[in-house]
């Protein structure tokens, strides 16, 4: 921990957990993790709006696809924007991470799931609505 | 590094207990590592709300009531126009931040106009968007479809503007008070708030534009 007496120094100015160290030239360290990510969210947003359009693919494959490049464009966004990161002292924020990407994941394909197969339970809406008369 | 190590587990060694002084340094983190993961629970918790929206509109993503679908609305080059804004929008408040941690005023300026600029661009094509979809008729009491779409896009456009007032308040407080730490904790979370804004619209654009033109 060469940094901790530097950060004792600073006191509340020391780095949030994940951000670069203030070691060296501040301004070109810390702007390379933004460049980085903006390179690779680029990278991953035009290729979502190529697939989406494309048909050299076979075309059920396009929302799993478009799904996959999204969750791993919103990686790439929480490592190098947001600094999200497996160091020692992020711990506290990955693991609220991991809560909240559960909950997400419950809410979203649960309510897909339910209401699937509600969709195939039920009658056709006009034929509801005879039934009523 | 001092903070969460301790708490972590590490920086803890049986053998050779470290005397008090030192360990109450060790266990306590810098109120920057606790504000900035309050505001990361915060944060999540808006996730979890926008998650609700996005399975409304997933749900509801075929109940057209024989009005038009997203393939026949969505015009993916705009949204392309959008989704580039807030991308770059979301770089520079990066290099804004990088500025204020290296007490640049002047980069810190620029860069935070710059951030406003893309912001208020994105707002304006989406307020477009929004205007000549309710002129073709399909407003938002058009069908389920398009409830849930205004509902769900239209929350990310209010959070987006809300965060616009933010930077000006935060380009305000940093021209009056300068880079004091309550206002660098201060900027941490308008930085945290507007790269989330970016991860939602990355959904958004996945899920609502693209999946619907696809589809």
């Amino acid at each position: 921990m060469t940094h901790s007496e530097s950060d004792r120094d600073r006191g509340e100015l020391s780095l949030a957990p994940g951000d670069e160290h203030l070691g060296g030239d501040v301004f070109s360290e810390g702007i390379w993790s933004y460049v980085i990510g903006l390179g690779l969210a680029t990278l991953l947003t035009l290729v979502s709006f190529f697939i989406a359009r494309t048909t050299l693919v076979w075309q059920p494959s396009i929302p799993v696809a478009l799904t996959v490049l999204a969750v791993a464009q919103m990686g790439v966004h929480l490592v190098f924007f947001l600094h999200i990161t497996s160091g020692p002292d992020n711990v506290n924020n990955v693991l609220a991470l991991a809560f909240g990407v559960l909950i997400v994941f419950l809410v979203i394909v649960g309510s897909l799931w339910i209401m699937a197969h509600m969709n195939q339970n039920m009658l056709p809406m006009d034929q509801i609505m005879q039934m009523q008369r | 590094m001092t903070g969460i190590d301790a708490l972590a587990g590490r920086g803890w060694d049986p053998s050779h207990p470290p005397l008090v002084a030192e360990h109450a340094a060790g266990a306590l983190a810098t109120k920057r590592i606790i504000v900035g993961y309050g505001f990361w629970i915060f944060l999540l918790s808006d996730i979890v709300m926008f998650s609700a929206f996005f399975a409304a509109y997933a749900v509801l993503r075929d109940a057209t009531a024989g009005g038009p679908r997203g393939a026949d609305l969505f015009d993916t080059g705009n949204v392309a126009i959008e989704t580039a804004c807030l991308l770059l929008s979301s770089f520079t408040c990066g290099i804004a931040m990088v500025a204020a941690q290296g007490r640049r005023a002047l980069w810190f300026y620029a860069a935070m106009t710059v951030t406003f600029l893309f912001g208020i661009g994105f707002i304006d094509l989406e307020v477009r968007e929004f205007v000549s979809l309710t002129a073709q008729g399909a407003g938002p009491t058009r069908s389920a479809f398009l409830s849930a779409f205004f509902t769900l896009v239209g929350c990310h456009g209010m959070h987006v503007t809300a965060g616009l007032l933010w930077l000006l308040t935060m380009m305000a407080q940093v021209f009056a008070k300068g880079f004091r730490p309550d206002i660098l904790r201060r900027l941490l979370c308008f930085s945290l708030f507007w790269h989330a804004l970016d991860i939602i619209w990355v959904a958004i654009f996945s899920v609502v534009y693209l999946m619907g033109v696809a589809a």
